[in-house]
């Protein structure tokens, strides 16, 4: 809600203004910081180098950016699909909930960065680890919040549906749902950058390409204003998604807003 | 003879909560014919609410039996015989005004089967919200809600109507035209009544019957005839007759402590 007294575009330039303004803050001291401790440039470069890097480089993080963002895109929709489906089917069935509950929790406290080599012995050296490691990430948060959200709906509209003699499908379509959204755009929020996460680790082993090798690589080699320019380009990227399920929940919750 | 509509025999409702069971009801036997026009009145939390929702087939009772238009209350609710208007409006937040007035035509695939008596955009101007066709219910003041939730228990023109406070959020002008408008509807539809109120007045204006409760565990202390001639005017409340009937139902009331 924007305060009263100030119009939307005010509101948004400032939105806008004042992360930019603490960016470049931060810029600045971190670069004075250099300066005056004289930290050399293999262990922290310039902010400047960086860009330089952002600049020069850019075929190459581009070339190693398109791969992670597929993963990430494609994790993020096989996750969130598989979660959203899972949550239907608890919410019709409460044996299957009572079941399967408890095995997504486990799978939930195994470490990610244990699981990626098993995937890349699993499924290959391509596509498949790194989607699966994204989906598996983006799932967990997901399956909570949707399960919730479809059993937020209001006692009194599940009162109006049976009256109604509504179907289960229609519950579900006509209130369930609905009421669940607002919570799976919060785990959508929550797994458009953790999706990236995913696909970075899983690009950690066994693999010549993408921003996560590129930065597992320029570690070695003390290429580290390379480094730093592949940690912006994923934020970056990361940012974008955020973004974008941001805009996407804008246009399709209109009632909350 | 008329026929008898709404038939409770013996109903008695008892609540298992956490802390002890609460006996909402208690022997409670009431009928009501066909087309009658009957008001509940009796003090808060003996049980008005609970008598409607078992009557709409949303709880059973603990003992006794209820029939409706000669059958079991499931078949009525199965067959769609109720418009119900909740104590509490209980909109679906995600559609808008009209939205909420038709879902009662969508549920089931109602609309399709059956010619709807009523047009949506109609029974909002009904009710004194004509240009709110498109707002949401948070756009919406209480009483406004509670307007909605009203044109929404009429749009399909059920049979029978059970109306659990519907003008308890009203001033007193918009109060006194939807009672106006709602013994029109009922005059020229013959649809059955069952109206909640705390209003003494309300009751006698309204009613061809009232009920009267005794605290909880409600039981029917009495049974006052409102020997008022129909259509019924405002002017009618400064007559001698209409006090008389409001003074009548203060003392059952009162002798129900
Ligand atoms: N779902 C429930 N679980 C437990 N107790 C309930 C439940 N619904 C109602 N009760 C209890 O039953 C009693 C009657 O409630 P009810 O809502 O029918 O009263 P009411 O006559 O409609 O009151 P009011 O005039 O304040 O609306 C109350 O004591 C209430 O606490
Ligand atoms: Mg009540």
């Amino acid at each position: 809600m924007p305060p009263a007294g100030r119009s939307p575009r005010a509101v948004l330039l400032r939105r806008l203004l004042l992360p930019l303004v603490v960016i470049v803050g931060l810029a600045i001291v971190w670069d004075l910081a250099i300066r005056v401790f004289a930290v050399p440039p293999y262990v922290v470069p310039a902010p400047a180098s960086v860009g330089q890097a952002l600049v020069k480089e850019r075929a190459r993080l581009l070339d190693n950016a398109i791969p992670t963002i597929v993963e990430s895109l494609g994790g993020f929709a096989l996750g969130n699909l598989v979660a959203v489906a899972a949550a239907l089917a608890f919410v019709h069935s409460q044996v299957l909930e009572r079941a399967l509950y408890p095995v997504a929790v486990a799978v939930r406290t195994l470490p990610i960065v244990a699981i990626a080599p098993i995937l890349v012995l699993l499924l290959g050296n391509g596509y498949a680890p790194k989607v699966a490691i994204a989906a598996l990430i983006t799932f967990f948060p997901t399956l909570v919040n949707m399960v919730e959200g479809l059993e937020s709906a209001d006692v009194q509209a599940m009162e109006l549906m049976h009256v109604l003699s509504a179907s289960k499908t229609e519950i579900v379509r006509y209130v369930r749902w609905p009421s669940s959204l607002p919570y799976l755009f919060s785990a959508m929020r929550i797994a458009s950058t953790s999706s990236v996460l995913g696909a970075l680790v899983a690009e950690w082993i066994g693999t010549n390409k993408g921003l996560g090798y590129l930065i597992v690589l320029t570690t070695y080699d003390f290429r580290t204003a390379l480094l730093y320019a592949a940690m912006v380009v994923t934020s970056a990227i990361a940012l974008a998604f955020f973004f974008l399920v941001s805009i996407l929940e804008w246009l399709l919750v209109r009632w909350e807003r | 003879m008329a026929t008898i509509e709404i038939a409770c025999r013996d109903v008695s409702m008892v609540f298992a909560t956490s802390a002890q069971p609460v006996q909402a009801l208690a022997h409670v036997s009431l009928e009501v014919e066909r087309g009658d026009f009957v008001s509940l009145i009796g003090p808060s939390g003996c049980g008005k609410s609970t008598l409607l929702r078992l009557i709409a087939d949303v709880l059973q009772p603990t003992a006794g039996s209820i029939e409706v238009r000669g059958g079991p209350a499931m078949r009525a609710r199965l067959a769609r015989e109720f418009g119900f208007v909740f104590q509490h409006p209980g909109l679906l937040r995600w559609r808008t005004a009209r939205a909420n007035v038709s879902l009662p035509l969508e549920v089931g695939g109602w609309g399709r089967r059956h010619v709807p008596p009523h047009r949506p955009d109609d029974l909002l101007s009904l009710v004194g919200l004509q240009g709110f066709e498109h707002a949401y219910p948070r756009q919406l003041s209480g009483g406004m809600q509670q307007r909605v939730s009203i044109a929404r228990a009429l749009v399909t023109g059920p049979p029978i109507l059970l109306m659990d406070e519907p003008f308890g959020a009203l001033d007193e002008i918009t109060r006194d035209h939807l009672n106006q408008e709602l013994l029109r509807i009922w005059a020229a539809t013959g649809t059955t009544i069952l109206f909640v109120t705390h209003s003494i007045p309300e009751a006698v204006y309204l009613s061809s019957r009232v009920f009267v409760f005794t605290p909880r565990p409600g039981r029917v202390l009495e049974q006052v005839k409102i020997e008022l001639p129909s259509p019924r005017a405002p002017a009618i409340k400064d007559t001698p007759e209409f006090v008389k009937h409001t003074a009548a139902l203060r003392r059952a009331l009162a002798q129900g402590g």
